[in-house]
Parts: structure tokens; sequence; C-alpha cells
């Protein structure tokens, strides 16, 4: 009995180990952006989910496809339909770390890089970016913009409309973590 | 059981090291991610807001602008000194607007007796994935048409009797690959050539959709108008193929049917010819959208 209680302990301990510092949103903002004389693209979502792991430096994000909205609900189609195809690649991904150190305990924004595999539509790419954390009492507030080519994820344009649409579409992410 | 026990906490303590690894933060995003998702309303159930020429569950959205060319040549058995068919044409040119998102108002005029119409659409539920939400789309469609073309041996024809009328309520639901529409209809017409002929007639349309690629399609539909309606001429059921193609706000269509008209009080209740007799029309349709808000057009700001 005795060592079972032990057990449990010991497990129960570790695992408040392993999860702790952890910082958590179910509303990260990711939106991308192209501009070229023939169309304006904007697609927006707030429905991202984000872990910052400030201890291990790991952090993960996932955002569904079908989230995104455009302006012109067409595009969102099309988007959907013939581009990432939602229904069999209903998620995109974020898996990796950030180098960089945040001073524990002191309100401020620090500069860090992440890196790590990027999966969207069926294709996995490792990335890096610059990005700041910024420490705001209980919160790790993350931001990053990158550029990411459609046709690196097998996202096949038409030469048709491949002049309407950037060839590398910058992407902002907006992440307010809560500590968990 | 004292040899064991260090190698069993070491062995939780290794677990719970594997456990805390990155992979787990995302699969621990992914749950959440997953456990979190409400349903959402399926979209592209159909590619456009005409079948062939039924119309889909489809509407405009807010504030774009459709403009439909239907066009069909002559029938195929009309011979070599026609050229098949091709040297006549029947064209319908469609203006349909989006009022809201799920209001759509539509004109058209097709040179098939001369005919005006008008309708409007109503989006009432949309099909949502994801578990326990609305398994199919319903949509309403009313429409008037009015045929202006003169006949001087039938100077009684006023507006009252050269008007139809159709409701429609148009269930679909899309699959993974296909899609399928099913359609009651109420059709009105003023006037009936004989009293043996019915002024309210009832039919049932079914149409389907298989994708073939992510921009292609294989469209087919069938119009069945209930027997013993129209008696004084020979009527068929209207049944249509169509080979979809589509390039960014284009949807383009080749067409094999029978039905001339492509007016619902028409085609559904008054088509002549029967593919059994070789009586085909090859025709094409081409969708073109057009985004007329502001907010649309120029969205993008660095």
């Amino acid at each position: 009995m005795k060592k079972t209680l032990l057990a449990a302990a010991c497990l129960i301990l570790t695992l408040v180990k392993g999860y702790g510092q952890q910082y958590m949103t179910r509303n990260g903002f990711v939106g991308f952006y192209s501009k070229t004389p023939a169309e304006d693209i904007k697609a927006e979502t707030r429905q991202g989910f984000a872990i910052i792991d400030e201890g291990k430096k790991n952090l993960a994000f996932a955002v569904l496809i079908k989230g995104f909205t455009f302006p012109k609900e067409l595009m969102q189609e099309h988007f959907n339909e013939n581009y990432m195809e939602s229904d069999k690649y209903p998620k995109a991904t974020f898996n990796g770390s950030f180098a960089g150190d945040l001073a524990p305990g002191r309100d401020g924004v620090y500069h860090v890089t992440v890196k790590g595999n990027l999966t969207m539509h069926g294709v996995t790419k490792p990335v890096e970016m610059p990005a700041t954390i910024e420490r705001k009492g209980n919160q790790l507030i993350g931001h990053a913009v990158f550029h990411i080519s459609p046709e690196e994820f097998n996202v096949s344009i038409p030469s048709l409309v491949r002049e309407k649409i950037e060839k590398s579409l910058e992407v902002h992410v907006d992440i307010q973590c809560d500590q968990k | 059981m004292l040899m064991r026990f260090p190698l069993m906490i070491g062995l939780l303590f290794l677990a719970s090291a594997v456990v805390a690894q990155d992979t787990t933060l995302l699969s621990q995003v992914g749950d959440s991610l997953t456990n979190s998702t409400k349903p959402m309303p399926v979209t592209g159930t159909f590619k456009g807001i005409y079948l062939i020429q039924l119309q889909t569950n489809e509407t405009i959205a807010a504030g774009a602008l459709n403009f439909e060319i239907q066009h069909r040549f002559g029938q195929l058995n009309s011979g070599a000194y026609q050229f098949f068919g091709l040297d006549n044409a029947t064209l319908r040119l469609g203006l349909d607007y989006g009022i809201t998102d799920w209001w759509t108002v539509g004109i058209g005029r097709s040179s098939y007796l001369k005919t005006f119409d008008g309708y409007t659409k109503f989006k009432l539920w949309r099909q949502q994935d994801g578990g326990g939400g609305m398994p199919i789309s319903v949509t309403l469609m009313g429409t008037i048409s009015n045929y202006t073309q003169n006949f001087p041996d039938e100077t009684y024809l006023n507006a009252n009797y050269r008007t139809g009328y159709a409701t429609q309520l148009i269930l679909a639901r899309k699959f993974k690959f296909f899609s399928l529409e099913l359609v009651p209809s109420y059709i009105r017409n003023n006037l009936v050539p004989t009293v043996a002929d019915k002024n309210d007639m009832v039919a049932l349309s079914g149409g389907a959709r298989v994708r073939i690629t992510k921009r292609m399609s294989l469209d087919g539909e069938y119009n069945y108008l209930f027997p013993n309606q129209v008696v004084s001429t020979k009527v068929y059921n209207a049944l249509s193929f169509a080979w979809e193609m589509e390039t960014g706000g284009h949807v383009f269509q080749l067409v094999f049917t029978n039905a001339q008209s492509m007016v619902p009080t028409q085609f559904i209740s008054g088509t002549t010819s029967s593919w059994g007799n070789g009586g085909i029309y090859f025709g094409f349709n081409i969708a073109r959208n057009f985004n007329l808000t502001s907010h649309a057009k120029k969205s993008v700001k660095y």
C-alpha cells in the first residue's frame, strides 16, 4: 500500500514538474496576406490553440484551416476546396522550440528565434523565424511574422491565376497565452 | 518485490520524462483543438447556383454579382443541313445578386419564347460537419416567368396568361467527393392548352455532382413530372448531364440535355424532346462572379 502511494506520489510529482510553467491560449491569431495588382488576399482566424512551455523552451500551435475567414466568400471556398483541401487536411500545426532567455518574473519583451516543423496540407517543413515573446504578469505574448510559399506545401496554383497570388505569403501570428 | 521497486520508480520517471517531450505539447494543442471544435457550416456543396438547369442550394455571397450565360444549340437529330443543331441556339442570360449571404435575387431573359424570369432564393439551413450538426442544407426558391413572344393568331394571350410560377424546396447534402440534392417543386401555369391539363403541377427533381479532380466534376440532374398533369402534348422528363470545370471566379460547363428551356416553369413541365430519339441539345453554361463591395476589393493594408 505504502509503495503504491509512494509510486503515485512520484508519478504526480514528475508530472507536475513536466507540465509546470506552461502557458496556453485558445484564441490565438493567425492571418496571412497577399497583395498583387490583380487581387488582394486576406485571411484571418482567432481560433488557434497554442502552448508555450517556458521551462523546456518548447512551443506548439494548431489551427483549423476551415477557421480562416476571407472578405470574399468565394475565395474562402476556393481556399478550402481547391487549395488547402481542408476536408482531407483539416489542421495546420507547428511544433518546435525557441532559443533565447526570458528573465524569470520580470515583465518585458524578449527577442527569440523560433525553430521547428510546420505541417499543413500533409507536408511538414522545417521553419525558422525571429519572434518576440513578451512577459506581462501571468501572460506570455508571442508574436511572429514570417513568409511561406504555397508551392513548398504542395499547394498547386493554376498558371491562369498564379499572378493573383504572391509567391510568398506574409503570415502573422499573435498568441496571448495565460499561465495554465 | 523490494528489488523491483526502485526499477519501477525509475521506469515511472523515465515514462513521465518521455511523456513530457515536445510531441505531447503538440498532441495537447491538437487534442484541445479537436475537443473544442464546434460544427461548422459546409461550403461548396455545388459550384454554382445552377446545377445545369435546376437551381442548387447555393446562394451568392453578400454584395457579389453572378453573371450566368446558359447556351443550348439545336437538337442533335436535326440533320446535317442544320449542322446537327449547331446552326440554332437558345440562350439565357442571367444576373444573380447576393443581398445577404443567405438571400439571393436574380433576373434572366431567355430567347426561348422570349421569356423573362425572376426569382428569389433563401438559404434556410446549412449542412454542418462535426457531430450533432444539421445533416442537410435547405434552400427555398420562388420564381416567376413571363414569355413575351408574339403569336398573331393567339391575340387573347395577355400578360396574366403568359405567366407561370414555380416554388422549390431544395434539400442538399455534400458527402466527401459528391453532392446530392432532392428538389420537390410546385409549378403553376396560368394558362394550359386544354381543360385536361393541370394548371397546378408537382414534380420531383434530383441532382448530383461528382468531383473528379479538385477543379473538375461531373453533374447530372433528372426532373420527374408526376404523370397525368400534362396530357394534351407529349412531354418528357428533363435529363441533363454536364462536365464542369472551374478556374478562379469562372465556372464552365459542357452540357447535354433534352430540355431546350432553362426556366423552371418551362423545362420541368414542358420538355417535348427526348433522349430516345436523339432530341438532345448540346450546350454550355458559363458563370462569372464579381465582387462589388469595396471592402472585398481592397482588403489588404501593409
